[in-house]
């Protein structure tokens, strides 16, 4: 595991999107090889698609030969409801870019049959080659998409009931109105995201601190389900600061790096420094 | 990139780098249009998988709702209320002529005149839709003659009339038919009036309160009859006073019907309106505010240009003289609320997907750069 921690919310989608804008040109991709890329939604990734699309603005980055695979989306939402998460993929990203709309891919919470339909999407990947990068953020209980605690962390895409804690956190955007708020959604499992060549998980703000600790301090752990990513051969968890608060101190000094005067030189250069210039050396970015 | 031909192969048009007016407010985002209509670019992209065809670089223009003009009697030399027996080149020539000006739609207006010009006239022009050759004609005004003796102002007196016959057969003694007609403005303390006014409102025909003496009982009893519009705001009408607020009190009058809202036309001039007291009718009123030209044949300049001109310094006058009077809001005085007034908002009058894409491009100062009918380009400055 990587574990990136840069200043703030600003640097680390930044970050975030020159690493998925890296991976995407590096891999070439074409009208016979696609690049596929899991996608997540909220506010946490919201400033790294604002830098995609400024790489796509200045002509840096291209998404006409990207497919797109969203986590999730909520169940019995009119697909045009402010809230769903068609119209927040849509405003936030799809509509600056290039990418074909047979390409993106979203969850129909509103098929007729949720369970064929959540069978469909994971032929639907498989057809597409598998997923390149799975971008996913977490929960303040540690969940992935809305594989929330006590998820199997072999699971597939499927139909979940929320917790109440979702729903009560999600009210805010729905009048606080307990009724009008979903109470199911259709999500990738974990073992989807598992399935991914490439995990980023970003993770920013002080609220997601615990998350992060038990994530990635502690064992494998169904009640954290993002903790299920320590078994995955190439994870990298993007945070700021504040979403460091709860892990402990050797843990932040091993991924930052100590520096002395003396030791800058010749010694093992800190990792911090390889992996923000990391993401600077590849690609074309300026 | 080539639309997904699933649902329609008809070409979808983008316009890019623009601030549209939507929700009452101006905002950056891109318009699409299909087959003359507004496009839900959200449902093109996940429902037909479907992009646009061609890009239009507005290059930071605004895109309004095309103005729509519901007084305007003439122009360029042509006055509507000339019994000629071609009246529909006239009508052309100032609906092509008005493009220049971002009207898409507009209301030919005739003034009192004897029965046997509107019996002449009115048959020849019907309803149709605008494009290339010019602005849409929305329907006929038709100002007087039932309308008050002392307050006739430019009307010929001889030709005023009353509702002697009991309204219906007044009407159509008048003017001979009523197909075509789309607002008539008449005098409700004639007596009998009440009968016209329902029998105009039952056939879809807005009707407005104008060249009157009405005290506000009166005004307010030809409201709940079906009106819904005051022609020229303070001009022609009995003066706000404040036991009897007169026309001007069904601004803030409470025996409106619920569900049911009075428009006000305005000349903006600074002439014909003080503009405080516009700005006293904007603040009891906004949503009620409707611009208007009244634009005659002879104007120092091209009357077109007097009224575009016109209507463009009124929307800066409105912003200058009004605090408070938004760009929004003036824009949609000239284009959604004469839109709602005439009850055709579900298609024109503004940028609401489904709606007819009657547009104009405007820079910042609010001079029109170029004017769309039905998504077709139909007049560009410097072209």
């Amino acid at each position: 595991m990587r574990l990136v921690i840069l200043d703030d919310y600003a640097q680390s989608s930044e970050w975030a999107a020159k690493y998925i804008c890296n991976r995407i040109i590096q891999f070439n991709p074409s009208e016979d090889r696609y690049f596929t890329l899991g996608l997540p939604t909220g506010s946490t990734p919201y400033g790294c698609y604002q830098k995609l699309i400024q790489y796509h603005r200045s002509g840096d980055l291209s998404f006409k030969y990207v497919k797109t695979f969203n986590m999730d989306e909520y169940v019995g939402l009119p697909r045009s409801h402010p809230q769903s998460y068609h119209s927040y993929m849509w405003n936030n990203f799809f509509k600056h870019i290039d990418i074909n709309p047979a390409n993106a891919h979203i969850l129909d919470g509103n098929a007729d049959d949720l369970e064929e339909e959540c069978q469909k999407y994971e032929e639907k990947i498989q057809e597409a080659g598998g997923i390149q990068l799975f971008v996913g953020g977490i929960g303040p209980d540690g969940h992935i998409a809305f594989n929330e605690p006590g998820s199997s962390l072999v699971s597939r895409t499927r139909v979940k009931t929320l917790a109440k804690d979702t729903i009560m956190a999600n009210a805010r955007f729905f009048d606080n109105d307990l009724s009008k708020v979903p109470t199911m959604a259709l999500t990738v499992g974990v073992g989807t995201v598992m399935d991914a060549k490439e995990v980023l998980i970003l993770i920013t703000g002080a609220h997601k601190a615990l998350a992060l600790s038990r994530a990635i301090e502690e064992g494998v752990n169904h009640m954290w389900t993002v903790s299920a990513f320590q078994q995955h051969p190439t994870t990298t968890f993007v945070c700021d600061e504040d979403a460091t608060l709860e892990l402990r101190v050797k843990t932040v000094k091993y991924f930052k790096g100590t520096r002395t005067p003396d030791t800058m030189r010749d010694t093992v250069e800190c990792l911090l420094q390889i992996h923000k210039t990391h993401v600077d050396r590849l690609g074309e970015l300026p | 990139m080539p639309s997904n031909k699933s649902v329609s192969d008809a070409p979808i048009t983008q316009f890019i780098n623009c601030r549209i007016l939507r929700d009452h407010h101006l905002q950056r985002e891109d318009l699409w249009v299909r087959e003359g209509r507004i496009l839900d670019p959200e449902k093109l992209f996940f429902d037909e998988k479907g992009y646009a065809d061609e890009r239009v670089d507005c290059e930071g223009s605004i895109i309004a709702p095309g103005f729509i003009d519901v007084q305007i009697n003439g122009g360029y030399g042509i006055d509507f209320s000339q019994p000629s027996n071609d009246v529909s080149s006239g009508i052309s020539l100032v609906a092509q002529k008005i493009l220049e000006h971002g009207v898409t739609s507009f209301c030919p207006t005739l003034v009192t005149s004897p029965p046997s010009v509107y019996h002449k006239v009115l048959p020849q022009v019907k309803v149709h839709g605008g494009g290339r050759h010019g602005a849409g004609v929305l329907g006929f005004h038709l100002e007087g003659p039932f309308i008050s003796l002392e307050k006739k102002g430019a009307h010929p007196e001889q030709y005023l009339r009353t509702f002697s016959s009991g309204g219906k057969d007044d009407l159509m003694e008048t003017y001979g038919g009523l197909d075509n007609v789309a607002m008539v403005t008449l005098a409700p303390e004639l007596p009998n009036s009440q009968s016209a006014v329902r029998e105009l409102c039952q056939r879809g025909i807005t009707v407005s309160l104008g060249h009157s003496v009405a005290n506000l009982s009166q005004a307010e009893e030809a409201v709940q009859a079906g009106a819904s519009f005051i022609t020229h705001l303070f001009n022609a009408m009995l003066p706000f006073h404040h036991r009897d607020p007169g026309i001007v009190g069904l601004l803030t009058s409470d025996q409106i019907p619920p569900g049911r809202m009075v428009y006000y036309g305005m000349i903006a001039d600074g002439i014909h309106t003080n503009p405080a007291a516009l700005r006293i009718a904007h603040r009891a009123h906004p949503s009620g505010l409707v611009l208007v030209t009244d634009a005659i044949t002879a104007m120092g300049l091209p009357p077109g240009r007097h009224t575009l001109g016109q209507q463009v310094v009124e929307i800066q006058g409105l912003h200058a003289y009004v605090a408070g009077c938004s760009v929004e809001e003036a824009l949609e005085g000239a284009s959604l609320h004469p839109a709602q007034l005439l009850g055709i908002s579900h298609k024109k009058g503004n940028l609401d997907y489904g709606s007819d894409a009657d547009l104009v491009l405007l820079d910042d100062a609010l001079n029109v750069k170029a004017t769309y009918i039905s998504g077709e380009e139909v007049w560009r400055r410097g072209a």
